[in-house]
């Protein structure tokens, strides 16, 4: 769990720090130098510098940056909806619960990449929003982001419906219900407290996922738009330059890589802690 | 059993036309308006003739009228025309069908053999080091981009050594067996690893739980041989979850080899419908989405039906 975690913490803080670190090198992450393009290693530029001259360190600590926020921002919001479906089936039971869990096993079920490109190809100012709303960056982040939940809230929905049905049978639950608590009161004060920690390990694994959905739809045209950059994006642009310069594809997709694995391997170490509690309570 | 099927298709039947509805209206969203590429390809047409153009492709009419117009046609068989291809929508679809379930075949068989080895492998000796080899390993693979896998292998075994086509399913004017199968070594080692992590782990999973029941204990108590308690005894009862969870997962399969195709060039389902939403070739479009959404359900339904046939205290009525 140690090892995923610095890894993640590493990447994330050397993202957040990317202009600290600009700084320090005294160079600017989108300065163009058409004299220095695909230069090898230096001390200028430590991994060296890409089909424009900019420098590739700094470029994908940027897209680190992008490529963190949309992930974690998307898996929080997926969480959210998520644990909001999970929390309603698995207390109502019933009518409600079916009707829940064959909306999220249908939704998993689906192509959804195929659907996914449907979306993300609409043209916002068909629906009346301005160009100028539509062109700003923001507004880009927030797209995909919004497209990410559509996917990601399932798993979040699932594992927090199994330990609300764990949850709603123990004895304090009862209590509760016995002294006609309401039903929003219980499920925000006695058994959200209780599925938290499947909700963590939900989160973390989705935004291995996210950062993966992203770069695809990055890689496609479909995700971050310039003046962003995300892991996804570079790619998209290192597979023009590819034959001259197979070092500017490499860089990125091992980043994403890395990010990606870290957050399996600790959503998976935080599943096996949260496993083990249990049973030694019960 | 027939009850169950017949139930499942109606299900399918209506989820695909409510699919076809949402897609319909979506699509009218996408950016660029056929009848205005027409009119600014050709300057001499003016107001009135854009007017005509409309009241031709029925574009005038409201959405519902075009969709009903639409349903009522494909029902009998007529999916339009494709303005990309030039050719009837169904003439282009089906070569393509055949093509993914080529690749998207291929690579199941061979991630579902690969992984029941793996998964039956680490379940048998668990926290051995082979488990914790195997483990590593499912989640390298299930964090690898697919596209970033696919540019790496075309930039060795395609550009580097040469030895593997980088694209297409046939050299042009070649197009025997060997040919398509070179071309297909490639598409399909990547979505074979992009999938073998997940299996592997379903395996695993299903085959420890399998391995711990008592019916497993009562085969070696009575003799049986190791062999014979793995792979007759536990995986007979292991192969009930593993089947749900592949079925279930078949709509990433279809994900995967869209983004597989896209970067092989590889003319299958997934390559069409991300041409024909980027072309705005909306009957195409539309066809492909349902085609590819229709081809996953039915997979889903064969895998309830295995389910059952698996699992003799399954039974539908």
């Amino acid at each position: 769990m140690r090892l995923p975690l610095a890894l993640l913490a590493a990447i994330a803080l050397a993202s957040l720090a990317a202009p600290l670190i600009a700084a320090l090198l005294g160079a600017d992450p989108a300065a163009v130098d058409l004299l220095d393009r695909f230069a090898g290693p230096s001390a200028a530029h430590p991994l060296g510098t890409d089909e424009l001259g900019r420098d590739m360190l700094l470029r994908l600590l940027e897209g680190g940056r992008v490529s963190l926020t949309i992930g974690i921002a998307a898996a929080a919001t997926a969480a959210a909806l998520g644990a909001a479906v999970g929390l309603v089936a698995g207390y109502l039971g019933g009518w409600a619960d079916r009707m829940l869990m064959r909306l999220t096993d249908g939704v998993i079920a689906l192509p959804l990449m195929p659907l996914l490109i449907v979306f993300a190809a609409l043209d916002l100012e068909k629906l009346g929003i301005s160009a100028r709303v539509t062109e700003l960056p923001v507004i880009n982040l927030l797209r995909i982001v919004g497209l990410t939940v559509l996917v990601g809230w399932t798993t979040s929905a699932r594992l927090v419906r199994s330990a609300t049905l764990v949850t709603r049978q123990r004895d304090f639950v009862r209590a509760a219900q016995s002294l006609g608590a309401g039903t929003p009161h219980i499920l925000w004060r006695h058994i959200l407290p209780n599925v938290l920690g499947p909700l963590v390990v939900a989160t973390t694994l989705s935004v291995g996922d996210i950062i993966l959905l992203e770069s695809v739809l990055s890689f496609l045209g479909l995700g971050v738009q310039p003046p962003l950059a995300s892991w996804g994006s570079m790619l998209s642009n290192a597979q023009e330059v590819i034959a001259s310069a197979p070092l500017l594809a490499v860089y990125p997709g091992a980043m994403i890589f890395l990010t990606v694995i870290a957050c399996n391997l600790l959503g998976d170490a935080l599943l096996r802690q949260f496993d083990s509690r249990d049973r030694t309570r019960t | 059993m027939i009850r169950f099927t017949a139930i499942r298709m109606v299900e399918i039947a209506v989820m695909l036309a409510l699919m076809s509805l949402a897609i319909y209206g979506l699509i009218g969203l996408m950016p660029g308006d056929p009848i205005d590429l027409m009119m600014s390809a050709n300057p001499h047409l003016g107001s009135a003739d854009l007017a005509r153009l409309k009241a031709l492709y029925g574009v005038d009419q409201p959405l519902l009228h075009r969709y009903l117009a639409w349903a009522q046609a494909a029902l009998g068989g007529d999916l339009g025309y494709s303005r990309l291809f030039s050719a009837p929508v169904a003439a282009t679809l089906l070569p393509r069908l055949g093509n993914s379930l080529v690749l998207m075949g291929a690579s199941f068989v061979l991630a579902f053999a690969l992984a029941l080895g793996l998964g039956i492998a680490a379940a048998r000796r668990p926290r051995s080091w082979l488990d914790r080899a195997i483990n590593f390993g499912c989640f390298a693979g299930v964090s690898l981009p697919t596209f970033w896998l696919a540019l790496i292998l075309i930039l060795v075994f395609a550009a580097g050594l040469g030895w593997l086509p980088a694209s297409g399913s046939a050299t042009a004017g070649d197009g025997d067996l060997a040919d398509r199968l070179r071309h297909l070594v490639l598409p399909v080692a990547v979505l074979t690893i992009a999938s073998l992590g997940g299996y592997t782990r379903y395996v695993r999973a299903a085959m420890q739980d399998a391995l711990a029941q008592d019916h497993i204990r009562t085969a070696r108590a009575k003799g049986a041989s190791e062999a014979r308690v793995v792979w007759h005894h536990a995986l007979r009862s292991a192969l009930v979850p593993i089947t749900t969870i592949l079925a279930l997962s078949f709509g990433t399969l279809v994900s995967g080899a869209l983004v597989t195709e896209e970067m092989f060039a590889y003319p299958g389902m997934g390559k069409l419908i991300f041409d024909a939403v980027m072309g705005n070739d909306y009957n195409l479009a539309l066809a492909a989405l349902l085609l590819a959404t229709a081809v996953t359900m039915a997979a889903n339904l064969a895998a309830d039906l295995a389910y059952a046939w698996l699992d003799p205290r399954v039974s539908y009525r």
